[in-house]
């Protein structure tokens, strides 16, 4: 019989070096993991595998040395703990993310249900390429945004406010961008806006609770990492709800399909029809309320 | 110009990430509520992150100050 290799890629089976054997891909989203599924997941490769789990470089998890025969009841294991094969070839990948700021001190947004979100929406929808989505919680970029067909980066639009404002200097120090300038003597702070990052290091050190932060999304377009590498673009304004992303990702797919040829990456469309097409493409999404 | 008068001294910036916080933060401890503790750091990720983390823990960063040597001086005052 034959073996469609293709469509084993697409229920997440990767063929090996050696024949006989399967390198199983699971589905993960953002990388997080519950005891029972770890546990299933061990148990699995114990059973059917060589007793080897391989963490993958975005944050997937694939058991080697799978027979194709064993597949199905493999897949019935993985369901009692809610885990599933994973996506391979060209289609919505695994959305990677970092633990947000539910968890981490430096994160600016939550990543782990809006990584869901993302996934639920998107995960596996063919293409006529791969499409790599990453969130990461803060501009600390744990997650390479740039590295990806679509990189989100947590951030923070600061806004300074007087009556709280001890003075203490903490955010004129701590500015990365020598953004926020203290004048001592008019007890007035200067901050211009051009030049800040939105990191939100002022706001999240403030303890006077004298800058207020708005969580925003920065969005950076057609990056990869692969023979040839491309750094993702930041394209349009930064987003400050979590729908108008949902609906970036969805016009972007779209373009995706109206632009692309097949096989062709996206970082390959962008420089072949100009950032300027998907800022137009994007516009009346961008306007939206 | 600086006349804050803290209530004690510690210098961090023979230490590195987690030992900064650390260091202040048993140096703290020392301190009754609402006391000032003045400590000299590094700029960067001491100074990114100390003061941060006494933040979390209810205190309030009173003054910052650039020292001539690249160094900043923070004076924290003890949560209550």
């Amino acid at each position: 019989m034959g073996v469609d290799l293709q469509q084993l890629k697409k229920g997440g089976l990767l063929k090996q070096v050696q024949k006989e054997f399967f390198s199983l891909r699971l589905h993960i989203v953002g990388g997080q993991l519950t005891f029972n599924q770890l546990q299933m997941i061990a148990q699995v490769s114990k059973d059917f595998g060589n007793g080897e789990i391989h963490l993958t470089a975005r944050q997937g998890v694939e058991i080697p040395f799978i027979k194709l025969q064993d597949f199905e009841t493999i897949k019935n294991k993985l369901a009692q703990v809610g885990l599933e094969p994973g996506a391979c070839g060209p289609r919505v990948r695994t959305v990677t993310a970092c633990q947000g700021c539910k968890i981490c001190p430096n994160g600016l947004i939550e990543t782990k249900e809006f990584s869901k979100k993302i996934d639920e929406k998107f995960f596996g929808r063919d293409l006529k390429c791969k499409f790599k989505i990453s969130i990461s919680g803060c501009l600390n970029n744990c997650l390479k945004a740039e590295e990806n067909d679509l990189g989100i980066k947590g951030c923070m639009e600061p806004e300074w406010l007087q009556a709280n404002c001890i003075f203490c200097g903490l955010c004129e120090a701590i500015c990365p961008v020598d953004a926020i300038k203290i004048n001592y003597e008019n007890r007035d702070v200067i901050f211009n806006p051009q030049k800040c990052i939105k990191c939100g290091r002022c706001v999240t050190s403030c303890s006077s609770d004298a800058w207020k932060g708005r969580e925003g999304y920065l969005l950076l377009f057609g990056g990869r990492n692969g023979n040839v590498i491309t750094r993702g673009k930041q394209v349009v304004p930064v987003i400050y709800k979590e729908e108008k992303v949902l609906s970036v990702i969805e016009h972007t797919l779209k373009f995706i399909a109206d632009y692309g040829n097949n096989e062709e990456r996206f970082a390959d469309i962008l420089q072949r029809v100009g950032n300027s097409q998907l800022q137009k493409y994007l516009k009346e999404v961008l306007e939206s309320e | 110009m600086n006349d804050i008068k803290a209530d004690a001294f510690v210098d961090i910036t023979d230490v590195v990430c987690p030992t900064t916080f650390a260091k202040a933060k048993v140096a703290m401890a020392r301190l009754s509520e609402g006391q000032i503790l003045e400590i000299r750091m590094k700029a960067g990720e001491p100074l990114q992150n100390v003061p941060r983390s006494f933040k979390e823990e209810g205190a309030q960063v009173i003054k910052v100050i650039e020292n001539e040597d690249g160094t900043y001086t923070a004076f924290i005052k003890k949560a209550g």
